[in-house]
């Protein structure tokens, strides 16, 4: 098992849903977070005081998926989600040692 | 004798005037940042209570008593003592308490304006000590000055609404105080994000529909020059609010919603000396010059850099200025006879004498807010801890928060 953590444009959530929901992925959890990375953040200005607001917001999209789901789950995200352009996120994949369902105590893949 | 026409529109714009102050206080509180969002607010609301009750026991008496060397009134009408249902002496023909009442309301606002300066960093028990003081050692002699038979009013200088007695006077405090109190905690470092600027937009709306009863109530009757008051109020205002939106436009690249509501009040606060005595077409272009003007004095303070955090300096002491020499340049006897006619009107001494009285009261209102400051630092300290500053006034002053979301 591995867990997919996918940090991405928030307009683009839908898009990633629908594309993970269409290869069997059964669930996720999202946070909406800020950050920065390539992609300059944006000028504000109040009565002339100019502010760089470096941090921008993302959605940071979690999974875990059986290993060889992991392809899938890459290729429908970067169809999903890319823009072209600097910002559209990045994609981190890590071992995940064990997944228990708390209602059943089922483990493993069926647990998830 | 009483004519119930003009008291009926006294009562109604004492109660427009009131509710500038909670318009103040949102106007202000949208600017601050989400943790001081309610230590803002109650500074400019408590100053309802706080002023009303130092009104009753002495402050209408000494603002508008009889004259004293023309300094300060004397107590004679303490506890508002013979101020009665019947005309008093400033208005024949509505109830003493009316005028005092409606005098009231620009009492309360005026120290609730100084907030902005210090906003974010300065303890409410040292603010509650100002708001006394700077009311009763300020404000009350310059209302007196002006209004109440003093030195300002007896040089000839005009002041419809209150450009010398609550602008000028405001924004020189402002000054004094922000120096005083220093810069809040990681200025030119932190990012002060106004929290919610719709809530700004509302304060100044407010701020504007009260105007109207400060502008053309000061007629003290609803006559022909409450008329020429409520339109040069308007269109200031209007003028104002573009111009400014203008200019940081081509000075910066957007027009912004901050800037359109700043635009109007620097209007409103540029008109009102002049609201009674000059004619729609200069109201237009003391607004247009308001807008431009007050956000190039804002400009200036970030050069200077001191913080005044909500521009009060800019807005009400430049604003104020501003609109006290034009009515110097455009009073004309022609729009109301009561007042004068300025430089355009073939009287240059008018422009000298507005910026005599002018001066007068800045040199007055700097020495006492500083040695007031300095008694405040004394007694009881003027700045929140560091602590306290970085977890917000609202917590730390008054254990609540603004938002819960």
């Amino acid at each position: 098992m591995k867990k997919i953590e996918a940090i991405i444009k928030p307009f683009k959530l839908d898009d990633v849903k629908a594309a993970l929901n269409e290869i069997g992925i059964q669930g996720m959890t999202i946070q909406e977070v800020k950050g920065y990375g390539r992609q300059k953040g944006h000028k504000e200005i109040y009565r002339g005081a100019e502010y760089s607001v470096d941090f921008i917001p993302k959605v940071k999209i979690e999974i875990v998926a059986p290993s060889e789901m992991v392809p899938g789950v890459i290729h429908a995200i970067r169809q999903a989600a890319n823009t072209g352009k600097v910002g559209d996120g990045k994609i981190f994949i890590m071992p995940v040692e064990e997944a228990i369902r708390v209602r059943t105590g089922e483990r493993g893949k069926s647990a998830l | 004798m009483i004519n119930s026409g003009d008291t009926a529109f006294m009562l109604v714009s004492a109660a427009l005037v009131m509710f500038m102050t909670p318009g103040l206080a949102l106007f202000y509180g949208g600017m601050v940042r989400s943790k001081n969002v309610l230590s803002t607010i109650v500074q400019s609301f408590i100053c309802l209570g706080v002023v009303s009750v130092i009104w009753v026991f002495y402050g209408y008496s000494l603002a508008f008593g009889p004259d004293v060397k023309s300094f300060i009134g004397n107590l004679d009408w303490a506890f508002l003592r013979d101020v009665g249902p019947s005309p008093g002496p400033y208005a024949v023909s509505i109830p003493h308490l009316v005028f005092c009442a409606f005098q009231l309301m620009f009492a309360i606002i005026t120290p609730a304006l100084i907030t902005g300066a210090f906003a974010e960093r300065m303890k409410f028990s040292a603010f509650l000590l100002f708001s006394i003081l700077w009311t009763t050692l300020v404000y009350l002699p310059i209302c007196h000055w002006v209004w109440g038979g003093g030195w300002i009013g007896k040089i000839g200088a005009l002041d419809f609404a209150g450009g010398t007695v609550i602008h000028i006077n405001s924004g020189v405090a402002a000054l004094v105080c922000a120096l005083m109190i220093g810069k809040r905690r990681g200025w030119r470092r932190d990012i002060f994000m106004p929290n919610n600027l719709s809530m700004t937009v509302l304060g100044a709306s407010i701020l504007w529909f009260g105007w109207f009863g400060f502008n053309a109530g000061s007629a003290l009757s609803a006559g022909e020059t409450a008329a020429v008051a409520f339109v040069t109020t308007q269109v200031s205002a209007g003028a104002g609010a573009v111009s400014w939106i203008i200019a940081e436009w081509l000075l910066h690249g957007n027009p912004t919603t901050l800037g359109a509501a700043s635009g109007a009040v620097a209007g409103l606060v540029a008109i009102t000396p002049a609201a009674g005595f000059v004619g729609p077409v200069p109201a237009v272009f003391i607004g247009l010059v308001a807008g431009a003007l007050c956000y190039v004095a804002i400009m200036l303070k970030n050069r200077f850099g001191y913080d005044d955090a909500l521009d009060v300096v800019a807005v009400h002491g430049v604003g104020g200025f501003w609109g006290s020499v034009a009515t110097g340049l455009f009073a004309s006897t022609a729009i109301n006879s009561a007042g004068a006619d300025g430089l355009f009107y073939g009287n240059p001494k008018l422009v000298v004498v507005q910026i005599a009285g002018a001066l007068g009261a800045m040199a007055y209102c700097a020495l006492m807010t500083f040695v007031i400051m300095k008694i405040i630092k004394a007694l009881v300290g003027i700045r929140i801890s560091e602590e306290g500053e970085v977890q917000g006034l609202d917590l730390s002053q008054h254990s609540e928060v603004g938002y819960s979301l």
